[in-house]
């Protein structure tokens, strides 16, 4: 029993003496990790990581969906073309998510397909600059149905649920010798606040008085009986895959994911179908107040012109017309690279990557336009450009 | 023994170290009860707004319209007890079945690993179930699950409407799916933690396999059973991604399952970011009443393991 009992004795006290050796090889353990740590912190500390310049800025924005892929390529052109020292990330979520965040000061720019009301843009003093503009298409999940032509009034009836079916007579009558099925209709609409919506909307309140007294124009709308998906993309992903569906995204994403969209009938009675330049016709006669002005009342909807889509819209950044503020982290160099950037955007250089993303480059008047507004754009009271 | 000793350093006079010990162990459990206090207080503050708006009409409210401004929960109410009441549906008795396989029935080297593969389940994250619910369960509802049910039961208000597969179903699915792992893991355990003496009894008077799980195992373990049900409730309640990504979005109460809805959790993750002003203060109310329905939830299943509780046969009773 004494012998088992010294030998228990003998296995704790091994098992005891372990931590001890075991204590050597942990300091020395713990002391390389903090060598490590300690020479990554010098690294960043000296920016090698960051390609060794202190000049380089990043620029955030966020909001509209409808000009994102438009955004990004311009992101990625102006990161080349300023040899890797500016970075815009560009967030979107809805120009309703832009809107509260540039209120908010969260981002450095919004992108928003509405315009924010007269008395938010003077409070905060936010710019209205156009960077581009583009066309909304109906995009529908019926693949029997090649080319279907709709008008505004039918548009909104299908949109209020007063037409049920794909075969319903408004809509053959649109489309003679065209077998339309008997299908229901899956209407499918934005859940999140859309600039998209808003100017959908606005064209359906436009051209249905029953539209305009029960919903109204709006970046939120209250859609009877509808599926409701988050961002341009979205919706376009929910039509995509649901059968014989019907929903409204930007001309982009349309033929980025294949999917079919209707000719609409214009003011004028021709049906046209969305593209770059039918865009550009309906923008032709727009006229627009001065970047600090009340953008509110601007639109291009159910525009005038035989070649005019009738659902077009221009996409605005906002930005503050005083960049400085003890909110904001922005200093100087951030300010003049975020006009800067704005200023490439509207000219040539950003424009000339319009049509080949279906939308539509800007008139020369609201470049003319959106220089000026760049031009007022102040730092603790002094002009940048 | 003296190396045991050894590591005791007795540091401290041992009542003045033992005080300290008890005090800093209650400050952590304290501070766990002011985490509550403080989310609770700061959702009924930021709610304010609304509340003193809309008043005790919010809870049955009928609209959610940011442009009029009008605000009410009772959609979101509807369809966050819907989808939870059909995740507890299909879940429940599945759950039960894979714990008594687990528990009684599987030989050993078919049970460690099933129940491995459980409770790795539980650790999936909710966006990977909501991703894998739209691409692959969402097709297969629509095509499959949804048209069998709607033949016979097409007539009734349930199943009214087209099998697009966004819609309040889908989303009860992959609820009950994401539920399963965590009930069935718990109720599991409860089983295998009933004493072999019960089972033994049971068989000695010559029950049945069925009869053995059914009157020793379930009855006895009812209770950690129904526990571990509200677990699963519990987090059916508060599921946000999963349910957004499946349940069409729509903010209207409908009683038929193919419909697309809208529960509380998924509204808000829907709207916080664009959400200002009133709109904000109402977001925030939803959080409130979904923090207290999930409490009388909780509340209503203590009552009933209260009540289940004195209806268990203690061990040892009687033999």
């Amino acid at each position: 029993m004494s012998e088992q009992k010294a030998n228990i004795g003998k296995a704790t006290e091994e098992k005891v003496a372990m931590p001890h050796k075991g204590g050597n090889s942990m300091i020395m353990v713990v002391g390389a990790m903090i060598v490590v740590v300690v020479v990554i912190a010098a690294i960043f500390a000296t920016g090698l990581l960051n390609g060794g310049t202190k000049e380089s800025v990043t620029l955030t924005g966020a909001g509209a969906t409808f000009p994102m892929p438009l955004i990004l390529k311009w992101a990625d052109e102006y990161y080349n073309s300023t040899s890797h020292k500016v970075k815009i990330n560009y967030g979107g979520g809805g120009s309703g998510a832009g809107i509260t965040q540039i209120k908010d000061k969260h981002v450095d720019f919004a992108g928003s397909d509405a315009p924010l009301s007269a008395t938010d843009s003077s409070t905060y003093g936010l710019l209205h600059i156009p960077e581009t503009l583009g066309p909304i298409v109906v995009a529908y999940n019926e693949p029997s149905v090649v080319n279907l032509k709709l008008d505004g009034p039918t548009l909104a009836k299908i949109f209020m649920k007063n037409i049920t079916v794909w075969n319903d007579a408004a809509i053959s009558a649109l489309n003679p010798g065209v077998t339309l099925p008997t299908d229901q209709i899956t209407v499918v609409v934005r859940s999140d606040s859309s600039g998209t919506t808003f100017a959908f909307s606005g064209y359906l309140a436009v051209v249905s008085t029953e539209f305009q007294t029960l919903y109204g124009q709006g970046k939120s709308v209250s859609w009877k009986e509808a599926i409701g998906a988050s961002g341009n993309p979205g919706v376009a992903q929910t039509v995509l895959t649901t059968p014989h569906s019907i929903g409204y995204i930007e001309l982009s994403y349309a033929k980025k994911n294949n999917i079919q969209f209707a000719l609409l009938k214009n003011q004028d009675g021709n049906f046209v179908t969305a593209s770059s330049e039918t865009a550009a016709a309906a923008a032709g006669s727009a006229s627009l107040p001065a970047g600090n002005g009340d953008w509110s009342h601007v639109s291009i909807l159910d525009a005038p012109g035989a070649d005019s889509y009738p659902i077009a819209t221009f996409t605005y950044i906002l930005v503050y017309k005083e960049l400085y503020n003890d909110q904001s982290k922005m200093n100087k160099t951030a300010a003049k690279a975020l006009v800067d950037f704005v200023w490439w955007a509207v000219h040539d250089n950003g424009q000339s990557f319009s049509s080949g993303l279906y939308y539509a480059p800007l008139p020369a008047s609201v470049v003319s336009l959106n220089e000026a507004t760049l031009n007022s754009i102040t730092y603790n009271g002094v002009a940048l450009r | 023994m003296r190396a045991a000793r050894s590591r005791l350093t007795f540091s401290g006079r041992s009542s003045g170290a033992d005080k300290l010990f008890e005090y800093g162990v209650l400050a952590i459990a304290l501070s766990t009860l002011i985490l509550v206090w403080g989310l609770v207080l700061k959702l009924a503050v930021d709610a304010q707004p609304s509340i003193d708006r809309f008043g005790p009409g919010f809870i049955i409210g009928m609209q959610w319209n940011p442009n009029t401004e009008m605000f009410g929960a009772l959609p979101f109410i509807f369809g966050t007890l819907l989808t939870s009441g059909i995740a507890i549906l299909i879940g429940v008795p599945l759950s039960i079945g894979i714990a008594v396989y687990l528990s009684e029935l599987a030989p050993p080297w078919v049970r460690e690993p099933l129940a491995f593969v459980v409770e790795l389940l539980a650790a999936v994250p909710s966006v990977i179930y909501g991703l894998w619910a739209m691409y692959a369960l969402r097709p297969f509802i629509a095509h499959s699950i949804e048209p069998f049910f709607m033949s016979f039961l097409g007539w009734t208000p349930l199943f009214q409407g087209n099998a697009v597969g966004l819609d309040k179903f889908t989303a009860g699915v992959i609820l009950a799916i994401m539920i399963i792992p965590t009930v069935a893991s718990v109720s599991k355990e409860t089983m295998r933690a009933v004493p072999d003496s019960q089972r033994e009894a049971a068989l000695s008077l010559g029950a049945t396999r069925y009869e053995t799980t059914r009157i020793a195992v379930l009855s006895y373990a009812r209770s950690g059973i129904f526990g571990a049900c509200i677990l699963g409730l519990g987090r059916a309640l508060g599921e946000t991604m999963a349910v957004t990504m499946t349940i069409g979005n729509a903010n209207r109460i409908s009683w038929s399952l193919l419909d697309p809805g809208q529960t509380m959790s998924s509204l808000i993750a829907n709207n916080w970011g664009e959400a200002q002003g009133i709109q904000l203060s109402a977001l925030i109310e939803i959080g409130l009443v979904l923090f207290i329905v999930a409490l009388i939830v909780n509340l209503f299943a203590r009552l009933m393991v209260g009540r289940i509780m004195k209806a268990v046969p203690t061990t040892g009773g009687g033999l």
